[in-house]
């Protein structure tokens, strides 16, 4: 029961994704109702699973009963859970606001990319094996590509070339990685590679050495890492917002994929016994997130336009977050992870909500749209001047709201860290590049709007009309405040799941019950001639 | 030798298709994307090393081929094969849209230019 309610997270959507394909343009009440049904029905599963304390030992699905490594495998634990729990709930927030505002209707078949889209996403949350996650991966890019020119706009598909491309490029190279290991380590199951690292030839370990970085460069592009982001603010800033929300989710696939990769595959491994992998990639990711967030920081303070803005605070959450991520060499692992989780939820769900405000104010002032400018002022500006106000709160890290907790808790795992003094610094001072800016930014919007005297047929302030769509912008906030409230037992959840990712032998255990296979059964180790399907 | 030759191969269609993708216009970037696919996909195919005359069914004769690869690559292929047709029509779409085939849509004043011309009757 629990393997089919598992197994419904990915192919629910891509049933209905093929149904809306056929409903989408002759039925669009039906087809908005399937896809509001089916984001619904991925929230309730995917929260009844971890509720039900199903991920808290890994949970292991072989796809056609194929055992591992010979199958491929779909895993269930704490940390692919949490991961389905958030993308249900931004697909929620942005399908309802689509529908709400009718941006659905801008292009054909929105509601088809957008579940295609979250069979890729659970899709690749839940694999265990890496060409299964490059399929996955290619899955959800070609829905984003969908998704992200729908509407049209000439921007847009300028933005949206150089997306494609970009991720083109990427998969390429995550082919090249993936072929390299399996041509040298002779498995592409994640656990089945794991342990067999240790036993790889010793002259395949430069070979192998090269595929994993080549792997955590093509994650890292997905993530948008310096120096690989600079796609990220064109392609979120040009998109239709609903789409732009739903991306929130997109650079923390890049993200899991590099926690799951480093916790499970590298830590406490080496390479044919001679290069240790414990700290092969960390100090990698703590420098490249150190420079992200600073620039990204630089970024939010050039953004003429809020939606780019915003844009650049994802790009400053995922710097933050590859600190913490970049921390779990430290004597404090687990707290690293757990505070990056915490972070991590944090900001996807709030910068999703951020880019629905971005997307109301755009709509409502017709001079200006979103620029950071003053014009006439929109109706009801004191409700969303307010929400502006906590969102720039929550997203620049100031206490009482969430981002303030998060990031307390990854620098109290850096304390004993060599590199303290960098962390702290850039952590802070980037903080506080991005509370002038969003300050700025809210007094150009609202304060100065005030004073703007508009022409009086201008005057939308004056049109006291309902706003559809911003109870999604607002509801985001309610969450946050209940992760503030309810930070104890959420936090200590998170700390179980931190101790579950960083004790890897739980995942290895559960995927790989009877450890590697013997020679005798599982030929074709480097350097001998392979004489059998072995995966 | 043919390790050498195909070696060789991907690795000249790889470094073609890494130069064709920084150049400025869409055509040679999707050409080179292509490229780079091709010389993935080889890639892949050898990763099961090289063997003539063995089938691909453990067995059958005294030497078999590895299967894995072969599903894989045909997977890739797949997939290159939709990418390449997505980015084809994307490019031309950009080239419509914009006035002109550079990357970044340059020249955008004049390309506005052209667009509006062209809109201004319909609007």
């Amino acid at each position: 029961m629990t393997a089919h309610l598992i197994s419904l997270l990915v192919l629910l959507p891509i049933a209905l994704a093929a149904i809306l394909t056929m409903t989408g343009q002759r039925a669009p009440t039906l087809s908005r109702r399937l896809s509001l049904g089916g984001a619904a029905v991925l929230l309730l599963v995917s929260v009844g699973l971890l509720l039900g304390g199903h991920g808290d030992t890994p949970r292991v699905i072989e796809l056609g009963s194929w055992a591992a490594p010979f199958g491929i495998v779909w895993v269930f634990d704490r940390l692919s859970g949490l991961m389905v729990v958030l993308t249900s709930i931004v697909a929620l927030l942005s399908l309802i606001y689509a529908i709400r505002r009718d941006e659905d209707s801008a292009g054909p078949h929105f509601h088809a990319l957008f579940q295609a889209q979250l069979f890729g996403l659970n899709g690749a949350f839940l694999t265990g094996d890496l060409f299964n996650l490059f399929v996955f991966f290619e899955v959800l890019l070609l829905a984003s590509y969908g998704l992200l020119l729908h509407g049209n706009g000439r921007k847009r598909t300028r933005a949206g070339f150089h997306y494609v491309v970009v991720n083109l490029i990427g998969s390429t190279l995550f082919l090249f990685a993936v072929g390299a290991l399996y041509g040298t380590v002779g498995s592409l199951n994640l656990a089945d590679i794991t342990l067999k690292l240790p036993e790889v030839a010793p002259d395949a370990v430069p070979i192998v050495t090269t595929a994993i970085f080549l792997l955590f460069t093509v994650f890292l592009i997905k993530g948008a890492a310096f120096p690989l982001y600079l796609w990220l603010p064109g392609a979120y800033g040009y998109a239709s917002i609903p789409v732009a929300a739903l991306f929130a989710i997109m650079t923390k696939v890049g993200l899991y994929s590099v926690l799951r990769v480093d916790s499970v595959m590298l830590s406490g491994n080496t390479i044919g016994g001679l290069v240790d992998t414990t700290a092969l990639i960390a100090p990698w990711l703590l420098w490249l997130g150190l420079i992200t967030l600073l620039l990204a920081a630089l970024g939010v303070v050039a953004a003429r336009f809020l939606r780019r803005q915003v844009a650049y605070l994802i790009i400053a959450s995922v710097g933050t977050i590859l600190i913490a991520l970049g921390l779990v060499t430290g004597p404090e692992r687990e707290m690293a992870i757990s505070g990056a989780l915490f972070y991590w939820i944090h900001t996807t769900v709030l910068s999703a909500g951020f880019f629905l405000l971005a997307g109301l104010m755009m709509r409502h002032r017709p001079q200006a749209g979103d620029e950071i400018e003053a014009a006439p002022p929109m109706p009801h500006a004191i409700l969303v001047g307010s929400l502006f106000f906590a969102y720039a709160i929550a997203m620049a890290g100031l206490p009482p709201l969430t981002g303030f907790f998060g990031k307390v808790i990854i620098l109290s795992a850096a304390l004993d860290h060599p590199l303290l003094a960098p962390i702290f610094a850039v952590v802070l001072v980037s903080g506080l590049i991005m509370v002038i800016a969003l300050a700025r930014a809210g007094s150009r919007l609202f304060y100065q709007s005030l004073a703007t005297p508009g022409h009086p047929a201008d005057r939308a302030a004056d049109a006291k009309g309902p706003m559809p769509g911003l109870a999604m912008a607002t509801l985001p906030l309610g969450l946050a405040a209940l992760m503030v409230v309810g930070a104890q037992p959420l936090s200590s959840w998170l700390d179980q799941t931190a101790g579950q990712i960083a004790q890897p032998a739980g995942y290895l255990d559960a995927v790989m019950p009877h450890g590697v296979l013997q020679p005798e059964t599982a030929p074709g180790k480097f350097g001998q001639d392979v004489d059998g399907g072995h995966h | 030798m043919t390790n050498l030759a195909i070696s060789l191969l991907i690795g000249v269609l790889t470094g073609a298709g890494v130069y064709l993708v920084l150049r400025a216009q869409t055509f040679p970037v999707v050409l080179g994307l292509t490229l780079m696919s091709y010389g993935v996909n080889l890639f892949l195919f050898t990763m099961g090393r090289l063997h003539t005359a063995a089938p691909a069914v453990v067995g059958a004769t005294g030497q078999s081929a590895d299967a894995l690869p072969q599903a894989l690559v045909l997977t890739a292929i797949v997939i290159a094969f939709a990418m390449t047709a997505f980015v084809i029509v994307l490019a031309l779409k950009a080239r419509a849209a914009l006035g002109n085939d550079h990357v970044d849509g340059t020249h955008i004043a004049q390309a506005n230019r052209v667009i509006d011309r062209h809109e201004e009757p319909r609007a």
